[in-house]
């Protein structure tokens, strides 16, 4: 498994950069990640950040509907946050695994 | 006399309907199973009409041909589940008591949820493959097409049955090459995904076939609307894709009753556990197939091996024991890639289709992950198997759980 050192903090994570440990994420670790991709973070991508992690821990399948219909944001708002690929930027600064899409 | 309630009719109400009547006793078990519609429709055959190779009746039959006798059936509109008081109550009003509940209710394409979807276009340059309707429409317009673009767009995941879009294109490309015409016609296949499928090395293998037949494949495309005067695919990110014929698979939804009844998400799948199959949130009601949040195909295989699982999870319920089963999210599909050829995938939630042979290890006769007459003839033959065995909760030759055995890391 490949480790990254992310703000001074050593994670693990996939050859894609994704966390394998969501449990050593942290708010700050998140700025530094979201950075990386070329975005500064607001409290909005926080709440979207907090929306996805609890929809994961809770074994839920991530999907950009799902945020969509999350009452914190629409699609549209989102792409405007994590501009491109929205869901699995977002899962990247979230620390959680790359949505598998549901097959 | 005690009550096993079964929502739905399709794949999984049947199957389940029949393995129950021969374990529960008639004299203290009634099961009843609801639903709405009285033909039971081969899905997996809708792929098969676009492209006149099945028609209407190759894929109808009355639902009650497939249920035992000693199973009530009712075909009524399912107003909800009145869980916390153990009822389901009908649309005229009937209100059944179950002391077990199996929600069976499938999923359903639901175009409205994308702006200019269901336009002026529809069923004229847009269709869909995922109902009867819509099948048997692209049929007739296929037949006098002169060619042009024909763009086949996934709206949304989970979908019923992930492969069969690209079957679609797959055979599209046959379709056109035998008419003569292939090089009128640009095919091309938008995704939300990534790639052509969304595990690696299924994708990796069915991408390289796609660029072969020279299908155009655009990844990471999450469509937000069409407009139907300029004939154009609008994405979130305000990519277009010009279409003189628009095959659509729709954003897929729950039955709204699951949502009614506050059992499901905000796509009105059942909420359940992906292991054991009951429901989150009461522990008498359990799921099957399309119409549960599990994070695997929506696909009759995927049923077909829940219902083993739900047959000893229930049991179990009803006795007051610990779950003996739990299901590993195992699905199998084959996958028609035109002349006469096909492959064949075999995957669960943890491990993604790998290449060897199935279900005989080095023997076969199938081959995993790679294109074979034999695949082909297999899923022929899958439709006798469906009416015959499959819904009929007869044994299989094919475990419930995936083996590694036959597969090449």
């Amino acid at each position: 498994m490949a480790q990254k050192i992310i703000a001074g903090v050593t994670v693990d994570v996939n050859e894609e950069g994704y966390f394998t440990n969501p449990a050593q994420w942290t708010k700050e670790l998140a700025a530094e990640v979201a950075r990386e991709e070329g975005i500064q973070l607001t409290d909005k991508h926080y709440a979207i950040l907090d929306f996805l992690r609890e929809r994961h821990s809770k074994g839920e399948a991530l999907t950009i509907r799902s945020v969509g219909n999350s009452g914190i944001i629409d699609i549209k708002g989102f792409y405007g946050l994590f501009p491109g690929a929205p869901m699995k930027k977002a899962a990247k600064v979230a620390g959680i695994p790359k949505p598998a899409s549901c097959v | 006399m005690k009550r096993l309630l079964i929502l739905g009719a399709g794949t999984g109400g049947t199957i389940m309907a029949n393995k129950m009547r021969k374990i529960l006793d008639r004299e203290d078990w009634d099961i009843t199973i609801i639903d709405q519609h009285k033909t039971h429709y081969y899905q997996p055959g809708f792929l098969f009409i676009p492209f006149g190779m099945y028609t209407r009746k190759d894929v109808v039959k009355p639902k009650t041909s497939f249920l035992p006798i000693g199973v009530h059936v009712i075909f009524q509109v399912i107003d909800r589940i009145d869980a916390p008081n153990n009822h389901v109550i009908l649309q005229d009003g009937i209100s059944l008591k179950y002391d077990f509940l199996i929600i069976a209710t499938g999923t359903r394409v639901v175009p409205d949820e994308t702006p200019g979807l269901k336009g002026p276009l529809w069923h004229k340059n847009i269709f869909d493959f995922y109902t009867i309707e819509g099948a048997l429409a692209l049929a007739e317009f296929l037949k006098t097409w002169q060619g042009g673009e024909l763009v086949l767009n996934i709206a949304d995941v989970p979908i019923k049955c992930p492969v069969a879009p690209l079957e679609f294109v797959m055979f599209a490309d046959a379709f056109f090459v035998e008419r003569g015409m292939r090089n009128k016609v640009n095919i091309s296949y938008s995704t939300p995904m990534s790639g052509a499928f969304t595990k690696p090395r299924a994708s990796k293998m069915l991408g390289a076939l796609l660029e072969q037949k020279n299908i155009n494949i655009i990844p990471d495309f999450y469509l937000e609307k069409v407009d139907n005067e300029k004939k154009i695919l609008v994405s979130y990110d305000e990519r277009e894709i010009p279409f003189d014929c628009l095959v659509t698979v729709p954003v897929h939804k729950g039955d709204p009753m699951i949502g009614r009844s506050g059992l499901g998400d905000e796509m009105d799948f059942a909420k359940a556990h992906k292991h054991t199959l009951q429901s989150d949130f009461f522990p008498n009601i359990f799921v099957i197939g399309d119409a549960g949040n599990f994070p695997t195909s929506k696909a009759g295989s995927v049923v077909h091996f829940q219902a083993d699982v739900l047959t000893e999870n229930l049991l179990c319920a009803i006795e007051n024991r610990p779950f003996t089963e739990s299901f590993d999210g195992h699905s199998n599909c084959y996958i028609e890639t035109g002349f006469g050829k096909g492959a064949l995938i075999d995957f669960n939630y943890d491990t993604e289709p790998l290449p060897g042979s199935f279900p005989f290890p080095g023997i076969g006769p199938f081959g995993l992950l790679k294109e074979t007459r034999m695949n082909h003839y297999g899923k022929l033959i899958f439709r006798w198997i469906y009416w015959h065995i499959l819904l009929k909760g007869k044994e299989m030759p094919i475990d419930s759980k995936m083996t590694m055995a036959g597969k090449k890391m």
